[in-house]
């Protein structure tokens, strides 16, 4: 085919980086996301220089990822719900009272109950595979009735958003149920429940060998049947960068140490003798992050390559073309719902483990940092147009905006504000862009 | 013709579809021959697309009977007519407008490796082999279909039923959106795949295409057939009378027949 002859040549090419329109269209890097990534890198330094040199540092990068992953694993659900012209309302909600059975589970019902005491090393697993189970059966139970009963989600889910949260106030009575399982707890993060250095390099480095590798297989995929490839210094140009934010963000994770305090008992209990300026153990990329890391991969690899994602995303574009395609449209959507509520329940643990308890407002107005993640993150309302990266590329952008106003010392009125501005001009702007690059 | 004796390729025996009190389709039966192009005709509301909506299994027939090969054959949904090699162009094309052309040709019917992941290189190379037979100029695999033009949109509705060999092939009103040279390129396809012995139901509002094109017409009048005829024993005027008075030639006075013209 010519073709492939063409796409021979262009292969032996030297850089040619005429613009930057054809850097991104020979990488293949999307656009939108390179805009988001500029974007995220001007409220950064931003905040950085405002704040005095606060914002970049290892402290303060870590504790932005731990924070941003329990609304990033959300929202990469939420970006399948809403691509094919759903709404979830509900997470919130249905996160706090999966949260409080998970905690019930392993406060009150394993030690207590069934009298089997604290500290069981079957107890978290426990306590998470039920959460799990009971945000698939309540996710999947809406999405049955907004599929089958035909009833919107929009209702559906604000039906759910008041059941679920009701039902934390029928059967905890305001209780603040406490504590939770040491195991459970690392899910939370914090200096224990984390990779430490070497851990945090050997992830480092299998994502890097896994970037290389999906570069290239794809690469032979195409090859195989003499379709355009990328050109090889664009490989190379997407392997590097991609292996040096990898290897970046576990520098940072492992620049940040031990709080002293911490350090000092853990020097104290192992029998260390401290050094003059005391123990430096680097912390490394924390399990919720690890966690949000794996939700990622995954959720990306059913949105993109599975049966199921492609039916997601054809029935946002065309719903009736997904019907006559043969596609069981009712039951694709159902399984949307269902897949959320799992993840909410991944994040219901971690923001429990955190806490080392479930309280009454757990999760209380997440489903709106949910959606607007996924919606900074470019997803459509109107259906069929959303990527799961970019999801949680917005969680990102959002906790930064957050974490940066707190440390500006903006109180938490005008951060809402701010965030809800953000979140309107950058929708506004992403619809500006849109008309202008359709013919 | 001489093939009556024939087993039908399709056979539609009386079909009857209503919405609510409304008789869409009324005891509507039909038949198809292999290599055949059986144009199906009518005014808005007829019934035309309805009846073929119930043989491509988008909308199920209230009663009657379909026979393929002689053989009865239940078609309850868009599966039951893609495993009997039934495939439709609709009018609207029916296409995903945020995916590519591979993926809307393989829209449910997705190639996949033995883990089940999308195999998009080997849809992407079906795709490319189809499109080159129908439109050797389309190039862009690679954008959302919402982005090519008209003829091109069309093409990659039209390569769907190509690539999985139909054996039935139903195209609704499939030259309405297109320019004088993309219907022409329509035209020769639908000789060429009748010429491969394909059964083709055509669905028009242009009198002159399906002149052009079928071996023999339906007239659909307010759900019923108003009569079947072999296009080479009738004229252009006879069939119109059919589809504005609603009756066979036979019986139309030459007073209906002026003020048709008048």
């Amino acid at each position: 085919m010519t073709e492939a002859t063409v796409a021979g040549q262009g292969s032996s090419d030297a850089p040619p980086v005429r613009s930057i329109h054809s850097f991104l269209s020979s990488t293949e890097i999307d656009t939108r996301m390179a805009g988001m990534i500029g974007a995220l890198a001007v409220i950064w330094v931003g905040f950085h220089v405002l704040s005095d040199g606060n914002f970049l540092t290892p402290r303060n990068l870590w504790n932005l990822s731990v924070q941003s992953s329990s609304i990033a694993i959300m929202a990469t659900g939420m970006v399948l719900i809403i691509v094919s012209r759903n709404i979830d309302l509900s997470v919130g909600s249905m996160l706090g009272f999966i949260g409080y059975t998970m905690a019930m589970i392993q406060a009150i019902w394993i030690p207590t109950s069934l009298g089997l005491g604290f500290q069981q090393p079957f107890t978290w697993i426990v306590a998470l595979v039920v959460g799990i189970g009971i945000g698939a059966l309540l996710g999947g139970f809406q999405g049955f009735i907004t599929a089958y009963g035909g009833v919107p989600s929009f209702i559906v889910t604000l039906g759910g958003l008041l059941v679920w949260r009701g039902l934390i106030f029928r059967y905890a009575q305001g209780q603040t149920i406490a504590p939770m399982d040491a195991t459970y707890q690392l899910l939370g993060g914090g200096p224990a429940g984390s990779l430490g250095d070497v851990g945090s390099w050997i992830v480092g480095g299998v994502a890097c060998v896994a970037i290389a590798w999906s570069v290239l297989a794809s690469n032979r995929r195409r090859q195989k049947y003499g379709f355009p490839v990328r050109p090889t210094w664009a490989m190379v140009t997407v392997i590097v960068a991609g292996s040096a934010a990898v290897l970046g963000f576990v520098w940072v994770a492992n620049s940040y140490y031990w709080p002293p305090a911490l350090a000092t008992r853990y020097a104290i209990e192992h029998g260390i003798t401290e050094p003059p300026g005391g123990l430096q153990i680097s912390t490394g990329i924390a399990f919720p992050v690890l966690i949000l890391l794996g939700v990622t991969l995954v959720m990306t690899y059913l949105a993109t390559r599975r049966r199921f994602g492609r039916y997601v995303y054809s029935i946002g574009g065309n719903p009736d073309a997904a019907e006559l395609g043969g596609i069981n449209v009712r039951r694709t959507i159902m399984y949307t719902f269902g897949l959320m509520g799992i993840l909410v329940a991944i994040s219901a643990a971690i923001q429990t483990a955190r806490l080392n308890a479930a309280v009454t407002g757990l999760g209380t107005s997440n489903e709106l940092d949910v959606i607007a993640a996924a919606v900074i993150g470019g997803t459509s309302f109107s259906g069929g147009i959303g990527t799961i990266t970019g999801a949680v590329l917005g969680a990102v952008v959002m906790q930064s905006l957050r974490s940066g106003m707190v440390l500006l010392r903006f109180d938490s009125p005008t951060q809402d504000i701010v965030v809800g501005i953000v979140l309107v001009a950058a929708v506004g702007l992403d619809a500006i862009l849109r008309r202008r690059s359709t013919r | 013709m001489n093939d009556i004796a024939r087993t039908p390729l399709v056979e539609m025996r009386d079909v009857r579809v209503a919405f609510g009190g409304v008789h869409a389709v009324e005891n509507v039966s039909i038949d198809l021959f292999a290599g055949e192009v059986m144009g199906l005709v009518g005014g808005n509301g007829a019934g035309k697309s309805t009846l073929m909506r119930v043989l491509s299994g988008a909308h199920p027939a209230d009663s009657g009977e379909i026979l393929i090969d002689g053989q009865p054959a239940p078609i309850s949904n868009p599966r039951d007519a893609k495993a009997l090699n039934i495939e439709t162009i609709y009018q609207t094309l029916a296409l995903a407008d945020n995916i590519d052309a591979a993926a809307n040709v393989f829209l449910g019917r997705e190639l996949t490796d033995r883990s089940g992941t999308l195999d998009d290189s080997a849809m992407e190379a079906a795709t490319r082999k189809v499109m080159h037979r129908l439109n050797p100029n389309f190039k862009n695999f690679k954008v959302p279909v919402k982005s090519l033009s008209g003829g091109q949109r069309q093409s990659v509705a039209i390569a769907r039923p190509v690539h999985f060999n139909a054996r039935i092939l139903i195209m609704d009103e499939p030259t309405a959106a297109l320019g004088p040279a993309e219907t022409e390129q329509v035209r020769n396809l639908i000789r060429q795949l009748k010429q491969e012995g394909i059964g083709i139901f055509l669905v028009s509002h242009d009198i002159h295409d399906v002149f052009d094109l079928a071996d023999r017409i339906s007239v659909m009048y307010h759900g019923k057939i108003v009569g079947t005829v072999n296009k080479d024993d009738v004229t252009i005027d006879e069939v119109l009378g059919m589809i504005i008075l609603g009756k066979p030639p036979t019986e139309v006075t030459r007073q209906e027949l002026a003020q048709l013209h008048g």
